[in-house]
């Protein structure tokens, strides 16, 4: 097997909580807390999980966007989390971001060419206006919008359409690696299809690796080849699209499978309704992470936090239950 | 067309079939009929303008010349006649004249003090807030410490020690009086660093200085060009003051506020002493504010109308 072009070793990210008159820190909340995963080239990476689960922020510090607490990103065989400002300005061409809000992530005073321009510019990968300019209209034609239109404002336009600019604005660079964070959640879900499509295709023709944030399973599975399931800034299970939704190992997986509408109302299916809430991430349980709404919990997992391990063949996970 | 489809269609159906083909107004006219009060406060900064630049021609006398027909018999000032269209001081010299190179003099120490004041506050607050933590302390307590002054006592020592000129006190305004700039930026910085396609720009590894100007700069410009605004108004209103206290521009030359405080001391007889140049600050200041207001709602993008 190849070197996978994304890893992610033991990730954190730990944001301190300050107060009084000298800010001095009195807790932590672990956003992210000790994640690994690898994604192999031109695969595409789901990562799913409740609101507030660190996914975004794992997606976040890959990019270095959040300077990471602790573990190495390592990016095409290199590690990045120590790299100085130049080498991470060439490797930024190499890996980008979509955004979730296609309404905050477009500069609403820059024309749609200038949005797409500033990327060639910082590259300088297009040193002349009208090499710019032919580029420009490339990338509006590959994510299906009109170059005619380059010159309008981000306002004039819709969602769905807002969203395709953001593609393209991460494509401009040519990069590898593309991190989507929740890409589709705000858009209504018949232009939901229209972008994911839209990510399909580009995947195919510019051999593209995706990590995809997302916190709707049945979005994630449509385009996922492998999935991580995050609860708490931690990995708790991490397999195949089809080995996840065929066989969720991990309780807290099974619960949100049980969630995913199917089309059929009269299927009978069980429904496993979560108790209570998601624990505070600045002081989380001790032992598992999931244990106050575990339905299987034991007297283990109060106590012992489980080993992110492969318990069957390409499907790992952090459970007491197959230990 | 109209020849070929049979005319049944009637009423509303015919007027959404033929819509009378509409006019569309010249930019400026729909920003007119938009905004009107706009034009208002333009045209009022825009008479101070010409007022100021143009004083030495539009004025019919010398502003310090002492008319020995200037005063009445009893020696007081005289009331606004054909001669003196808005009367004379108690020195004999023509208010009009005056007032036209106070124009001058205030309009000069709004827009420099002003500019000054900007340019500083805008760099400290966008530095403050893009940057953050130590930075941010810094500046921002000396920041408190320019607030916690009284404003007032400060530029007058700063003026004191400058000397007494048209010059010193702008820039003792210009320099002192970035704070409330400085903090307004900051505060637009923090909000607006948070966008995603602040975070884009950096993820794409866009220079920070570009960032900060090229994608941060544009969208605080709203409220920095209405501090702006607002700060011209205010400071030819502390050049007054101090003026009107006597550390501002010195005597003879013409200010509107050494004339108040020359006027208010005649004013129970002489009232017309304080009307003009009071009124010039006030129209002065009105139309700066109106122009700032509708400036805002202009430059902004997604505005409505």
């Amino acid at each position: 097997m190849t070197e996978p072009l994304l890893q992610v070793v033991n990730l954190k990210k730990h944001f301190p909580i300050k107060s009084g008159i000298f800010q001095h820190t009195v807790g932590q909340v672990r956003a992210v807390d000790g994640v690994s995963f690898t994604v192999n080239e031109g695969e595409t990476f789901g990562l799913v999980g409740e609101s507030g689960c660190g996914k975004s922020t794992t997606g976040r510090a890959i990019l270095r966007l959040i300077e990471p607490t602790d573990g190495s990103v390592i990016f095409d065989g290199q590690e990045i989390t120590k790299l100085g400002h130049t080498n991470m300005k060439k490797l930024r061409g190499q890996m980008q971001i979509v955004f979730q809000d296609p309404y905050a992530s477009l500069n609403p005073r820059f024309t749609i060419r200038q949005t797409l321009e500033e990327p060639l510019i910082t590259h300088k990968t297009h040193p002349s206006v009208a090499m710019r300019l032919k580029r420009i209209a490339e990338l509006l034609e590959i994510v299906g919008l009109s170059p005619s239109r380059m010159n309008r404002y981000p306002h004039e336009f819709s969602g769905g359409q807002r969203q395709r600019i953001g593609i393209a604005r991460a494509l401009a660079v040519n990069p590898r690696l593309i991190i989507a964070d929740e890409p589709v959640s705000a858009l209504d879900v018949s232009v939901q299809s229209q972008v994911l499509n839209l990510f399909d295709d580009l995947q195919k023709q510019l051999h593209l690796t995706y990590v995809f944030i997302a916190h709707d399973l049945s979005v994630v599975r449509h385009i996922s080849d492998r999935i991580g399931v995050m609860y708490l800034g931690k990995m708790v299970e991490m397999t195949t699209s089809d080995l996840l939704y065929q066989e969720p190992l991990h309780p807290y997986t099974q619960a949100l499978l049980s969630a995913v509408p199917v089309p059929d109302p009269a299927a009978k299916r069980e429904r496993i309704i979560l108790q209570g809430d998601l624990p505070s991430p600045a002081n989380p349980p001790k032992g598992c992470p999931f244990h106050t709404r575990c339905q299987h919990v034991m007297d283990i997992c109060k106590t012992v936090t489980p080993e992110f391990v492969e318990v069957k063949p390409n499907h790992f996970t952090s459970c007491h239950l197959y230990s | 067309m109209s020849q070929i489809l049979p005319k049944t269609p009637q009423g509303l159906t015919q007027k959404l079939a033929y819509p009378a083909p509409q006019r569309v107004d010249a930019k400026w006219l729909r920003l007119l009929k938009a905004y009107p009060l706009v034009f208002v406060g333009g045209i009022m900064v825009l008479i101070l303008m010409i007022a100021a630049i143009f004083a030495g021609q539009i004025a019919p006398y010398n502003p310090n010349y002492q008319f020995p027909n200037g005063l009445a018999m009893t020696g007081a000032p005289l009331a606004p006649n054909h001669h003196f269209i808005m009367g004379t001081d108690d020195l004999g010299r023509d208010v009009f004249s005056r007032v036209l190179f106070g124009a001058r003099v205030s309009l000069e120490v709004g827009v420099f003090s002003s500019i000054i004041s900007l340019v500083i506050g805008t760099s400290l607050g966008i530095i403050s807030g893009y940057f953050g933590h130590i930075v941010d302390s810094i500046i921002m307590r000396v920041t408190d410490v320019m607030l916690a002054f009284p404003f007032i006592l400060f530029v007058v020592a700063l003026v004191s020690v400058l000397g007494q000129s048209v010059t010193n006190v702008f820039i003792a305004i210009g320099v002192l009086g970035w704070a409330v700039t400085a903090r307004v930026v900051r505060s637009q910085v923090l909000a607006i660093k948070e966008f995603e396609y602040i975070q884009a720009a950096r993820a794409l590894g866009t220079a920070n200085w570009r960032i900060l100007f090229r994608n941060i700069l544009p969208n605080i410009m709203g409220p920095v060009i209405v501090l702006m605004t607002l700060a011209i108004g205010n400071n030819m209103l502390l050049e007054s003051t101090l003026s009107f206290l006597g550390i501002g521009v010195a005597p003879p030359q013409a200010s509107w506020g050494n004339m108040l405080a020359e006027g208010q001391q005649v004013f129970q007889y002489a009232p017309w002493l304080l009307y003009y140049p009071g009124l010039a600050l006030l129209l002065s200041v009105l139309g700066f504010n109106l122009l700032g207001d509708g400036l805002r709602e202009i430059f902004n993008p997604r505005r409505v109308r």
